[in-house]
């Protein structure tokens, strides 16, 4: 579904993403962990191009991503994107953050648009809330509309970069609920968190990162108990801590 | 309080000359047309700011540099040089002499199309990197996400800014005068020339004229601020 291959990429002379290889199939659930400033969240902003890169090819279902040619809006509203910071458009109702894209790109008309906005907003437990607008939610009910906003355009893999690290910790549950039910459906996920208990009830592996390097590939039980390389203990035994 | 004497003569025996000048007798002019050429400088001005404020954005070189050419040469002129431009160039290009109104509006809208573009330029590099990820990781093109989530957003906090803008035009129009447009201050001259005696009067109630109109404006702008914040804040409870 999403290939990595030998993917360089440099700020000026850092080096962000060192050989990337990698490889997420069609139903997996991937975690990508690692301390701040490994390159986490460059690499899978790299997914749908929000940041290019200088070497090697990234192929999402066969189609070279940063490659010349490539019809990018299509691509792009075939990947779910969910940001730390949600970005709803505050100018819009939640109601029409949800169905802006399925009109503009998916062309649906409007009353196509509100009837699948409102079925994805009652997914995510928020119909009630759907003619406020984004700042007079909390934080976690904004993250569920940015979650919706990304399923309405029925993306089949989804990218979440640090999707509760912007949170109280008391909402924090209620978006990983979400996207538990998500990983449940089957639904190809790559997903930049901290959250440990949230990895090891629904992750199939996670990818450790520092300094731009994959370091360590391993399923989530194995990865907490038993980290491998010197950086994996000690980021454990730091986010054990925190 | 002679002076005040004065003035209110003036403005019994020329008010309404000051105010619309010959009209209906004659073509529109004082105050009126001062306002007519504020108002329509500032709207034809508006889409050619719009696509300034985008092209000066732009992450294209061939689009953003021109723009920022024609920007910084408006920008670096008077308004007084761009009506004389205006007023020779316009007849040799078009093949027709235009009126003096029509070449006022020419250089305000030239001269304005300049500083609202950066306005708008300003409007657009405000709103967060973040939005126009969001709108561009659905899969919404370029201009779809000017269309619908940074156009609305900039210009609705570019409102005051905007406002501001058209008191500058208003003070501007002042200069048409040296053209014989006869707006408010060729009114007031005009009005002068057959006075002979009172010229403090009448440049006093000149003076006024223009206070008060762009302190009004500027009440509008507070309260346009006002307005803009307590919506911001509704959103945001």
């Amino acid at each position: 579904m999403i290939r990595f291959n030998n993917v360089n990429k440099w700020y000026g002379d850092y080096h962000a993403l060192r050989g990337v290889n990698e490889e997420i199939k069609r139903g997996e659930v991937v975690i990508v962990c690692g301390p701040s400033g490994s390159g986490k969240s460059t690499l899978i902003r790299t997914i749908n191009r929000l940041e290019p890169i200088n070497d090697g090819h990234i192929y999402v279902d066969g189609q070279d991503v940063h490659g010349n040619g490539v019809d990018i809006n299509r691509l792009r509203s075939r990947i779910g994107f969910v940001f730390q910071s949600f970005n709803l458009f505050p100018h819009m109702s939640v109601e029409r953050n949800v169905m802006l894209a399925t009109m503009r790109v998916l062309k649906l008309s409007e009353k196509a648009a509100r009837d699948s906005a409102m079925a994805l907003l009652e997914k995510v437990g928020l119909a009630g809330k759907a003619q406020s607008y984004p700042g007079q939610l909390s934080g976690g009910q904004q993250q569920r509309v940015a979650i919706a906003r990304a399923l309405a355009m029925k993306p089949p893999v989804m990218l979440f970069d640090e999707p509760t690290s912007a949170l109280d910790p008391e909402m924090v549950g209620e978006v990983l609920q979400v996207m538990k039910q998500l990983a449940a459906e089957g639904m190809t996920m790559v997903c930049v968190t901290h959250e440990m208990g949230f990895a090891r009830e629904v992750a199939d592996r996670l990818i450790f990162m520092a300094d731009g390097q994959v370091l360590e590939r391993a399923t989530p039980q194995d990865f907490f108990e038993r980290p491998q390389h010197e950086r994996a203990r000690k980021f454990v035994a730091d986010i054990r801590h925190a | 309080m002679h002076t005040i004497l004065d003035i209110l003569d003036i403005l019994h025996t020329y008010g309404l000359q000051l105010l619309i000048g010959e009209f209906p007798h004659g073509p529109l002019g004082g105050l009126a047309l001062t306002l007519i050429l504020a108002v329509t400088g500032l709207v034809c001005a508006f889409p050619l700011a719009v696509l300034f404020g985008i092209a000066r954005t732009s992450t294209v070189r061939w689009v953003a540099w021109p723009a920022g050419a024609i920007v910084h040469t408006l920008r670096g002129l008077p308004v007084l040089m761009l009506i004389f431009w205006a007023y020779f160039i316009v007849p040799l290009l078009t093949g027709k002499s235009i009126s003096g109104t029509t070449t006022v509006i020419c250089a305000l809208v030239a001269y304005e199309t300049a500083f609202l573009g950066e306005v708008i330029k300003a409007g657009i590099q405000a709103i967060p990197q973040g939005q126009v990820e969001a709108s561009r990781s659905l899969g919404m093109s370029y201009f779809t996400t000017l269309r619908e989530v940074v156009l609305p957003q900039a210009l609705f906090n570019m409102i005051p800014s905007i406002l501001n803008q058209l008191i500058s035009l208003i003070k501007n129009t002042s200069l048409a005068y040296i053209i014989s447009v006869n707006e408010l201050t060729y009114a007031a001259y005009q009005v002068n020339a057959q006075l002979l005696t009172k010229p403090f009067q009448v440049y006093f109630l000149l003076a006024m004229t223009y206070f008060v109109l762009c302190y009004l404006l500027s009440s509008l702008v507070g309260l346009a601020e006002r307005r803009i914040k307590l919506k911001r804040q509704f959103r945001s409870l």
